[in-house]
């Protein structure tokens, strides 16, 4: 391989590398409303996306309105891109089951801060890892990925639209205000280093395209509107037309293959790093900034002697089982340091079934998790 | 003969693949609404390619799936959002949201009013039967005051919206009101609502017998429709009326009618001057 080319290098924020990421990424639609810690995403795609050929901005009412938009925008064959925090996460639940039901690529950029409600506007948490999950009502799959330093939100952001794409789906990526306020410098990658994907446009004639039929990915195409193939988009439980209906067999059909679309692809989906894991007696499970802290703490308990592992989730949801499970052909011990009250070890526990013992370390003061903090649980063995 | 000559207009713009029957009651009238806009479509010879129906929740939301046109079903409050981002997105497009008044006066409220302050360029037809018809007959924002529903069983207490100053009030460039007894005139109005730049309101009064009329000395459609001939009154005589004549009477018309270019519109040439200055 040709030596590669070198990178342009820049010192960014983590919300300036998300914003760099999306624009590599093809997106050309930024709707939103401003909220702490999260604001600077929307401030510089205001001042770039006008600048480019057709990249539309608009600063939308609320919330509610900002998922409406970028959805609209979306199914016109966009690109889109929204980024919030706790409070006007809420607000989007609605519509994002409605992305969800309509198969509508997006990618949602929530920026964690302490909650319930208002809670700490600008100090960082990871309290809504489970909303994610689960915060729009109804049986639904979800992407939900993270990130842990300043170059991971540039990385992960291209890796979002790429799967809110492939799976026509909206991809949620967390981060803690800790990772989007950090600065750092960072390489923007060359174009043709990294994939950009685009959702699949139907290539038979109109009068044969049905919106929702089967296909072996489960994903069927997508055309813009007003590109020649009319059909009908709803949050209802519609048939392979796109129509609604209330027949059992059709409504199992859709709900399964919603579900079996993200499911069977989960080598692609399901994204860990692993550090030190290989021969790991006490391995850590951590992701966001907090996963900075326990790589130092794993590194430190190896000069001690304890053989420790970080396993760095960069996807959230659906939950790496696979990689949990290989680390937990050796380990003793898990560690899980959050900074909220135990949302993601619930996961862990629930593929651990009792196997190794899981230490929680949980924060909820509005400060960050330390090494020190988790080398001593780590060195407890 | 001009009946039938109508119907085979809607004809052509029907989904024939679509399982029917609808699901509107005798007697309603949506029905009319719809073939005024597809009339009013035809009228102006837009392609169905580039028409993009929005709608929301309720009898009026499932309008959009009957229409062989690009069609977008929302939520509840929400179709105006979802209308904002497809015209941004690509300002070709031909934008009609169908909302009724639950949807956009009550839940979708802001929405309107932001529509409305922004001008961005979407028609905006609301549905007004004074009632939340297909969840059983509960009070909307624009039920009249004194009136009997299921969640106001000894009379409204609160005040109706009146949409037309609500929609002049945000800053609408087009607003009008007509019934569905006063067809012709609904029609000429939806014509150019969707010709104008900007955002345009059109309030259409639609009688719902079933939810409203029923509890409110309405019995049947036809009580309704004669209710809706009465009341309604053009905005010229309206307006030479007295205080008390105007009582239980229905201003019909254009109430604005400007020329102000839409957001979409202010936002390219905004780009284009930006880029044109190459960057800052």
């Amino acid at each position: 391989m040709a030596r590669p080319r070198k990178r342009k290098e820049i010192f960014a924020l983590g919300n300036e590398a998300v914003v760099e990421g999306a624009l590599l990424a093809g997106c050309s639609f930024y709707g939103g409303y401003p909220i702490t810690p999260s604001s600077e995403i929307m401030e510089i795609m205001a001042a770039r996306l006008p600048l480019t050929e057709d990249g539309v901005f608009i600063q939308l009412e609320d919330e509610i309105a900002s998922m409406g938009a970028i959805i609209g925008a979306s199914l016109a064959g966009r690109k889109v891109l929204t980024a919030t925090s706790g409070p006007g996460f809420s607000l989007m639940q609605e519509n994002l089951g409605y992305a969800i039901m309509a198969e509508t690529p997006m990618v949602l950029v929530n920026v964690m801060r302490g909650g319930p409600s208002t809670g700490l506007p600008t100090s960082p948490a990871q309290g809504d890892v489970q909303q994610a999950r689960w915060g729009t009502h109804g049986d639904h799959p979800i992407i939900v990925l993270s990130a842990s330093n300043v170059q991971e939100c540039l990385d992960m952001t291209i890796t979002a639209f790429n799967m809110a794409e492939k799976y026509r789906t909206p991809v949620i990526l967390l981060l803690d205000e800790v990772t989007a306020h950090t600065r750092e410098k960072i390489e923007i990658p060359n174009p043709g280093e990294f994939e950009v994907f685009s959702r699949t446009v139907p290539s038979m004639p109109p009068e044969w395209y049905k919106p929702y039929e089967e296909t072996v990915r489960g994903v069927p195409p997508m055309p813009p509107l007003g590109s020649g193939y009319r059909f009908h988009v709803t949050g209802l439980v519609h048939d392979r037309n796109g129509f609604p209906t209330q027949r059992p067999e059709e409504i199992v059909e859709l709900l399964e293959r919603l579900h079996r679309k993200i499911d069977q692809f989960f080598y692609d989906i399901q994204l860990v790093d692993t550090i030190e894991t290989a021969d790991a007696d006490v391995v850590v499970i951590a992701y966001g900034s907090v996963a900075r802290s326990a790589e130092l703490a794993v590194r430190q308990a190896r000069e001690n002697g304890v053989r420790a592992g970080l396993l760095k989730l960069k996807t959230l949801f659906p939950y790496p089982r696979r990689q949990t499970e290989k680390v937990l052909a050796h380990a003793r011990t898990l560690v899980v340091p959050e900074m909220n009250m135990g949302q993601m070890s619930r996961e862990v526990k629930r593929v651990n079934m009792g196997r190794a013992s899981v230490r929680t370390i949980n924060r909820i003061d509005g400060q960050i998790v330390t090494p020190s903090e988790i080398l001593k649980v780590i060195m407890q063995g | 003969m001009n009946e039938i000559t109508g119907n085979e207009i809607i004809h052509q713009y029907l989904r024939h693949n679509k399982k029917f029957p609808h699901v509107l009651c005798a007697g309603c009238g949506h029905g009319i609404v719809l073939g005024t806009l597809i009339r009013a479509i035809h009228t102006l010879a837009i392609p169905k390619d580039d028409v993009v129906i929005v709608a929301g929740i309720g009898c009026s939301g499932r309008l959009a799936v009957y229409v062989d046109f690009n069609t977008v079903h929302t939520t509840h409050g929400r179709a105006l959002t979802f209308a904002t981002g497809i015209k941004m997105a690509n300002p070709k497009l031909n934008v009609i949201c169908i909302m009724g008044d639950g949807d956009a006066l009550s839940i979708g409220g802001n929405h309107l009013i932001h529509a409305a302050r922004r001008n961005i360029g979407v028609t905006a037809l609301i549905l007004n039967n004074n009632i939340y018809g297909m969840t059983g007959g509960q009070s909307s924002p624009a039920t009249p005051e004194g009136s009997t529903t299921m969640t106001n069983p000894y009379g409204q207490l609160d005040a109706s919206f009146d949409t037309v100053a609500l929609a002049r009030g945000a800053g609408a460039n087009y607003v009008a009101r007509g019934t569905v007894f006063h067809v012709k005139r609904l029609e000429k109005i939806m014509v150019e609502a969707i010709s104008r730049p900007g955002f345009s309101v059109v309030e259409a009064i639609t009688p719902c017998h079933t939810q409203y009329g029923r509890k409110n000395r309405y019995k049947t459609p036809v009580d309704m429709y004669k209710w809706l001939k009465k009341a309604a009154v053009p905005i010229d005589r309206y307006e030479e009326m007295t205080e008390e004549q105007r009582t239980d009477r229905l201003p019909i018309g254009v109430f604005v009618a400007e020329d102000r270019s839409g957001f979409e519109e202010r936002y390219l040439s905004l780009q284009a001057q930006m880029r044109a200055k190459g960057g800052k």
